[in-house]
C-alpha cells in the first residue's frame, strides 16, 4: 500500500464484511508516535481464526486463497519502528491498532484520509462512521450520526452530499497537517 | 468546519433529484469497481471517486456506482464491471481515472463497449 490511508480503507473494510454497524477510525499523533486504530462492532473472530489472521496465508474469501491486508498493515508498521495489536471476540466486534514512528524514514505517508472516509461512506451508507484525527496543532473528525440526522432520511451516498463530506474533512485535514 | 447548514441545504436540493428519479422509474446500470486488498493497492480508490463523479457530473439518473470485493483476477484490478440491463456483462482491466471517464461516457452514454480496455483483449 502506498499510503496509510489505502491501508485504513483496506482494514476497515474487513469491519464491513464483518456486518459492523458502527466502525471507529481513530488517528492519534503526539509528534513522535502515529496510531492508527479500526475498531468494529461486527462479528469477531474466534480465538483460533484471530491466531491466525496476520499470516498472508488466511482469508475468509473463496476467490483467492491469500488474505494481505492485515499482514501488510502489521509490516508497514514494523518496518517504521511500530507495533501492531489486534483483539477480538465472537459477537462482540474487533480492535486493531498500528502505531508508527513519525519520524521513521519507512513510515508510509498519511495520505488522503479524506478521501478513504468518503470511499467507505459511498461503499456503505448504512454503517455509521466515526472518525477522529488527532495532531499536535488540532483536530480533524467525522460523526456519519450527526451527518445523518442533518440529513433526515437522505442518504449519505447521494453525490451532492459525499462531495460535502470528502471537501469539509478535507479542509479540516489540511489544518492539522503541518 | 462547514457548517451543517450547509449540508441541509444540500438535502433539499438532493431530496428533489431523489424523488426525479422515483417518478422515471427504469432499469439502472450498474458500475462495480472491485475494493478488495488487490484492487485499493492497484489504484481502484481514484478510480470508484472518478466513476462517481462522472455519474454525478453527466447526471446520469439511472446509473449506480458500487463497490464489490476481490473479482478474482488481482493481477489485472483495478477491475471495473458494467452491468447494463439486457446486456452481457462487460469487464474492464488495468483502469484508472481516466480510462474510467472514458468508458463511462463511451459505454454508458454512448452505448459503445471500449473493447480494447476489456478483460478479452488484454488477456
Amino acid at each position: 500500500m502506498k499510503d496509510l490511508s489505502l491501508s485504513v480503507l483496506d482494514i476497515a473494510m474487513n469491519s464491513v464484511k464483518a456486518k459492523a454497524s458502527l466502525i471507529e477510525i481513530t488517528l492519534a499523533n503526539d509528534g513522535k508516535t502515529l496510531s492508527v486504530r479500526i475498531a468494529d462492532n461486527g462479528c469477531g473472530m474466534d480465538a483460533d481464526f484471530l491466531a491466525r489472521v496476520t499470516d498472508p496465508f488466511t482469508t475468509t474469501r473463496d476467490t483467492r486463497r491469500v488474505g494481505m491486508g492485515i499482514p501488510l498493515f502489521k509490516l508497514a508498521a514494523e518496518q517504521a519502528g511500530g507495533t501492531f495489536a489486534i483483539t477480538s471476540e465472537p459477537g462482540r466486534g474487533t480492535d486493531l491498532m498500528a502505531a508508527f514512528a513519525v519520524d521513521h524514514m519507512d513510515r508510509p505517508p498519511l495520505g488522503d484520509m479524506a478521501a478513504t472516509v468518503a470511499t467507505l461512506i459511498q461503499g456503505s451508507p448504512d454503517i455509521d462512521f466515526v472518525y477522529r484525527h488527532t495532531a499536535p496543532c488540532g483536530e480533524a473528525s467525522l460523526d456519519t450520526r450527526e451527518l445523518r440526522q442533518a440529513l433526515d432520511g437522505v442518504p449519505l451516498n447521494e453525490p451532492e452530499v459525499l462531495q460535502w463530506i470528502q471537501e469539509n474533512l478535507d479542509e479540516e485535514e489540511r489544518m492539522i497537517a503541518l | 468546519m462547514k457548517s451543517i447548514e450547509e449540508l441541509k441545504k444540500i438535502r433539499e436540493q438532493t431530496l428533489k433529484n431523489i424523488n426525479l428519479r422515483k417518478e422515471d422509474g427504469g432499469d439502472t446500470t450498474r458500475i462495480v469497481v472491485g475494493m478488495a486488498t488487490c484492487g485499493i493497492a492497484a489504484g481502484a480508490r481514484p478510480v470508484l471517486a472518478a466513476c462517481v463523479d462522472e455519474v454525478s457530473k453527466r447526471s446520469l439518473a439511472h446509473v449506480s456506482v458500487t463497490q464489490t470485493g476481490c473479482i478474482g483476477v488481482c493481477r489485472l484490478e483495478p477491475i471495473v464491471e458494467i452491468f447494463v440491463p439486457g446486456e452481457e456483462k462487460v469487464t474492464y482491466v488495468k483502469m484508472d481515472e481516466e480510462k474510467a471517464r472514458r468508458v463511462i461516457h463511451e459505454h454508458i452514454v454512448n452505448h459503445k463497449v471500449v473493447t480494447e480496455l476489456t478483460i478479452g483483449a488484454n488477456e
